[in-house]
Parts: C-alpha cells; structure tokens; sequence
C-alpha cells in the first residue's frame, strides 16, 4: 500500500478523500501555490509505476511537467503518426533509460538500462534480432521503393529495446509486459484452442490486410490519387479488427487495477483513523476503568467524533464552524468535554452563520454552560430548529430549576445576559423554570431580521 | 392487541452481536420475558414465523439484508407482530427505511434499560415509539418544500404534511420530553399524545413526499 503523494502534505490526503466539505485553505494553500508556479512536481523524471498503460513513461513526463497523463498519451500518438513512427523507439529508450519513481521508502530505483549494460547475453540476443530484421526490412524495401519498409524501420530499434527491458526488467514490471503481450501471443501460438470469434476475426482481417496491402503496392500503376487513402483505410480496419479486443482488455485491466489501488489507499486510511481515535480511546478507557465518569466522556467523545466522521464526512479536529447545525455540534462537544455533562442534540434543517445567528448561537452556549454547571441534570437537550421565517433553540435540562422570580444576583445576571444578546439581535429569550422541574430556555430569531436596536432598560444589569 | 398489565410482553431479540443480545437479556430480567433469539435474516423470519412473539427487537443493520428485510417478509402474514427497531446509526436513510418497512418505532443502542422496557411495553400496546432523533429526522423530512414535481402526490394529500398540532408533539420530543411530560405541557392526555404520534407514523409510513421516498430507496426499499 503506498502512498503516491508529496511527502510534505501526508496528513491531509485522507481529508480529500473523505471529507467531502474537507475545506483546508490554511494547509492547503501553499501547496496549491507552488504547483501553480511550476507545475509539475519539482521532482527528477520517474516512471510512474502506478499509473501506466506501457511502461508509465507518459504518466512519468506528465507528472514532471505538471500535464495530465492522457493528454500526454495523445501527443504520443499524434506525433508517432506524423513522424513516420519515430517517436515509438523514443518510448521505449525512454522505458529503458528513464528509471522508475521509488516507492514510499524512498529507495531510488536504478534504470532498466544501467542493469541491461551487464546483461551480455541479452544485448547480443537484442542485436541479433534487431539486425535480422534490418535484413529482411531492407530486402523488403529494396523489393518494393520502401514505401513501407520506412514505417516499420523504427521498430528494429524498439524491438531491440523491448528485448532488453523484457530481459532486465524487475519481476513485477515483466509480469506487467506480460500480461500485455499475452493476446499477442495466442495470435501465433494458440492456433488449436482459438474461439470461432477469434477465428473469423483473424480471417477477416487477414483478408482487409491482403487488400490493403494489394492496393497500397499497385498505387503506382494505378490512376486515382485515392488510391493509397482506401489502402490505408483497408489496413486501420484490418489493425483495429486485430488489435482493438487487446486495447479494450489493457485500458479494462487498467481501470481494474485503480478502483484496486483506491480501494486500498481508502482501507488503509480507515485503518489509520482507527488506529488513532478508537484504539487509543479505548486503552485509556481500559486505564482508567476504576473512574465511571471519565470512562462515560472519553466513549461519549470518541463517540461523536466517530459519527461525524462515518455519517457527515467531517474530519475530526475540523472546526471550521459555518453554520447553525455545526455550531450547535460545537456546543455539545464543548460542553461535554468541559463540563462532563452529556448533551443530546436534534437539529431541524440547517441555515449559514450570519451575524444574528451566532449571536443566537452564542446564546444557546451560554444557556448550555449554564445548565451544565448549575442544573445537576444528568443529560442536556438542545434541540434546533430551521424555519422559513424564524431560528428557534431550545436548551431544556431536567435539574433542579429554580424560581424565576426569586433568583440569586448571579444567576439572574446569566439570564439577563442571554435575554439582552437576543434582544440585541431582534430575537427574543424565555426562560421557564419551577424548582424541581428543571429548565427550558427557548430562543427564537426571526429570519432576516434587523438588529433590534437599544437593549431594554432591563437587559442593562447583565454583569 | 393489548398486553394485560401482568402478562409480560413475549419479545424475539434479532441482533448479530451476540454480546448484545446477551446483554439485552440480561438487563431486560422479568420486565418482558424474552421467548427467542436470532442473529441472521432467514432464520429470524422462521422464528417469528414459530413463536409470533408480540414484539420483535430488530436491528437496523443485519447481514443478508438488515433488519427491514425481516420486518418486509413476516408483516404480511403476521400484522399482529410488532416491530420496535434498534440501531447504533443515526443515519435517516436507514431509520425511515425501517420504519417504513413497517416497524413500530425507532430507538438507539445507547437507550436506557427503563427506557428501552417502556419503549417495548408501548410498542405491544400498538403505539408508536420515536427517540428524539427520529423526532427531528420527521420534522425534517416535512419541513421542506412538499413533493417533488416529479413524484405524483398521495392519493391522500393529508399524508403529506404534518398538523401544527403533530408539529409541536414532535418538537417536544426531540427536546426529550416524555409522553406525559408533553402532555402536561401542551395541556391534553396522554392518550391524545400517543394518537398523534401514531398518526405521525402512519404518514411516515404511507406518505410519498421526496425525502421520505428518496432516503427509503437510498435502502432499496420503495
């Protein structure tokens, strides 16, 4: 399982993955600055073994100049077409000489080629093949004015190179060429055990080829200066009818292998955050096991943080707050953790965090706070909800209560303080209370709404 | 069907935790009296299908098909049974898939033992039981604009949105009021609380507004 990313930004790579609102402007900017002045990735050229459909060559120039792979690919093969197939041997020079990125050790892989030096056997084997072929490409050429034999003159060089790379390459990149050269194969060699599909598509093929060919060799007897365009046509139609099923697999193989890889890189994440929330939390949960109420938080935070991990994709230790839903969140995970009183939260609908509305919010906490230290309840409930015309929060507990009418100094202070923010905000607060009934505070902000001017003479005594 | 106030509601236990179950029965002791255990899909059908307890505690999330699939398959042949859903997500795509599949209510692991008691003895009584989330996952679903153009309404349009009177019962139990609670404060009976929250039910069940049908399919359940 390794990590394909930039060594200094590993933290964050799982946020992009799972945090679907995983916003990190402060992480995240540098980064995204520097790739903007040189886009590519400031590294050496490597091939990049992750991402290839050949030897990764492509991907590898892609990453260094900063381009996606596949437009890279397609200037490949445009310029193949259009240089009389010179850029193929380029490629697999480049295979041979270009070395492989290292993986997450950092290990540095030697080229293909600087273990091929040694390979005396394989380089004579190389040579050997190459110079056949040289042989009979000139005798061909010098049969018919070389009109062919000029495309297929590069490939005395790939072959050379690719019987070097077949022969020095590492185990996994062999089994890769392999695997790609597998069809290839049966085309010669699997004569008895070919399907009737394969069978007619040979034979359709090799008659277009015949065709093809026939017509391309009689061009200059012939007339027409469409000639050797339905020559070329006939022998695309007959190429594509050979190879097309082949691509189909590699490019089918290749989207196989990524949902793989992710699939990995995503496993390894969850364990990773596994690994640091859940297993730490439950060996200090073990360590402390003779004290109930610091057991009951730790499960009752790792707890939340879990949820909000699997069922809202936030990661944990974002505390980014943008709206009422978030910061009611925020509420209960700070109280809970200050206070070790649970909070239960239900929130209807959601609206952004304007002015008035983190007043209300501020108010709510404050409500909270309160019932955690004064109520002696045993659970909090805030319950939110998001209207068309109005914001409404409730903070109710079932403690001892008190008589509104009869309050010590201080605590009246706290109501007043709560009461004068709405007030402030256009909104208003009540707070119902009977001793031994509990606490209800409710807050309501109408949506839209204008500050509401001066505080009352009574919201003056807040502390 | 209503339990006589001795008799002890015969509960089937459907969880693949069997740490659970053990747990749940244990805690339960004589307040119900448990007649049957099952950790899978198939043979909790079979189970039930034998003993047809009064309630069934189902778990949310089995393999082979979670616990809506139970409830799917013995409703037919067994309205009587009832189911009371248990589940340590909140997620509201599970929740409304099993209570649309028919169950009885919704409550979550970390309930408390009286709490889960009572829960269960209402269920056999044939009310309905919401926790406080679920309570704030309905006023949700009913809150937002009605049906989606695309989705024809109720043959019943009634289904589709809740009475303000529903609205309030609700609100107060996401608050974690209890039945009586509310009762006191909104000035009614009990038993005219429980008809509205039976009613809340019947709409989650049967109404097609967007929300409700769209996190019902999020669980292949139509």
């Amino acid at each position: 399982m390794q990590e394909p990313s930039e060594p200094s930004w590993p933290p964050f790579r799982f946020h992009d993955r799972f945090g679907r609102r995983g916003r990190h402007p402060h992480t995240d900017f540098p980064a995204r600055i520097q790739r903007l002045r040189n886009r590519g990735n400031g590294g050496p050229l490597r091939r990049d073994p992750d991402d290839r459909l050949g030897g990764g060559v492509a991907a590898g120039v892609a990453a260094w100049r900063g381009f996606s792979p596949t437009t890279v690919r397609i200037v490949f093969v445009v310029a193949a077409l259009f240089s009389q197939a010179w850029v193929v041997p380029f490629y697999f020079i480049g295979w041979l000489v270009i070395p492989e990125r290292g993986d997450a050790t950092g290990a540095e892989q030697t080229s293909i080629g600087v273990r091929a030096r040694h390979d005396s056997r394989g380089v004579a084997l190389a040579v050997a093949l190459a110079s056949l072929l040289a042989v009979f490409l000139l005798l061909a050429g010098v049969l018919n004015d070389g009109a062919i034999a000029i495309y297929i003159w590069p490939q005395v060089v790939s072959v050379f190179c690719l019987v070097l790379i077949y022969r020095n390459a590492p185990e996994r990149e062999q089994a890769a060429l392999r695997h790609l050269i597998q069809p290839l194969e049966s085309l010669w060699v699997g004569g008895g055990t070919m399907g009737r599909g394969t069978k007619l598509r040979f034979a359709a093929s090799g008659v277009l080829l015949v065709a093809g060919f026939g017509w391309l060799l009689s061009q200059h007897a012939g007339i027409a200066l469409l000639a050797p365009l339905g020559g070329f046509l006939l022998v695309a139609a007959a190429i594509v009818l050979l190879l097309g099923p082949w691509w189909l697999r590699i490019a089918r193989d290749l989207v196989l292998e990524r949902q793989a890889r992710a699939r990995a890189e995503e496993r390894a994440d969850i364990a990773a955050r596994v690994h640091d929330s859940v297993l730490q939390t439950l060996a200090l949960i073990q360590r402390r096991a003779d004290d109930p109420a610091a057991v009951v938080q730790l499960a009752r935070a790792q707890e939340r943080e879990l949820r909000s991990w699997l069922f809202e994709g936030r990661p944990p230790g974002d505390t980014d707050v943008a709206s009422l839903a978030e910061g009611v969140r925020g509420i209960q995970r700070d109280v809970e953790a200050r206070h070790g009183v649970p909070v239960e939260v239900v929130t209807v609908g959601d609206c952004p965090l304007d002015e008035h509305v983190s007043a209300l919010l501020a108010a709510a906490g404050e409500a909270t706070v309160n019932a955690a230290k004064w109520s002696g309840a045993s659970v909090i409930s805030v319950f939110a909800e998001v209207e068309p015309d109005k914001v409404a929060v409730a903070v109710r507990d079932r403690g001892k209560g008190f008589d509104p009418d009869a309050v010590p100094a201080d605590r009246k202070g706290v109501a007043e303080s709560i009461r004068g923010r709405m007030v402030r905000h256009g909104g208003k607060a009540v707070v119902q209370s009977a001793p031994g009934e509990g606490t209800k505070v409710t807050l309501t902000l109408p949506r839209a709404a204008k500050p509401g001017g001066q505080v009352p003479p009574m919201g003056g005594q807040r502390r | 069907m209503s339990a006589q106030a001795a008799a002890p509601p015969r509960v089937v236990l459907v969880d693949d935790h069997g740490l659970f179950r053990s747990g749940v029965r244990a805690e339960l002791g004589r307040q119900v009296e448990v007649v049957g255990e099952a950790e899978d899909v198939a043979p909790a059908i079979e189970l039930i299908a034998r003993v047809v307890p009064d309630v069934v505690l189902v778990d949310v999330h089995l393999p082979g098909g979670g616990g809506q699939a139970v409830i799917a398959a013995v409703v037919r042949d067994h309205p009587q049974v009832r189911f009371l859903a248990l589940s340590a997500s909140d997620a509201p795509e599970d929740v409304i898939a099993v209570i649309r599949a028919g169950a009885r209510g919704y409550v979550t692991k970390t309930i408390s033992t009286a709490d889960l008691a009572d829960a269960i003895r209402r269920v056999a009584d044939g009310d309905a039981v919401f926790s406080h989330r679920l309570a704030g996952f309905v006023l949700d679903a009913f809150a937002s604009a009605p049906t989606a153009p695309d989705v024809k309404p109720s043959f019943d349009p009634e289904l589709d949105q809740l009475t303000n009177r529903e609205r309030e019962v609700l609100r107060l139990i996401a608050q974690g009021y209890t039945y009586r609670e509310i009762a006191r404060e909104l000035f009614i009976s009990a038993k005219t609380v429980e008809s509205h929250v039976s009613s809340v039910l019947r709409k989650l069940q049967l109404s097609s507004r967007h929300q409700l049908t769209r996190w019902a399919a999020e669980r292949r359940l139509t």
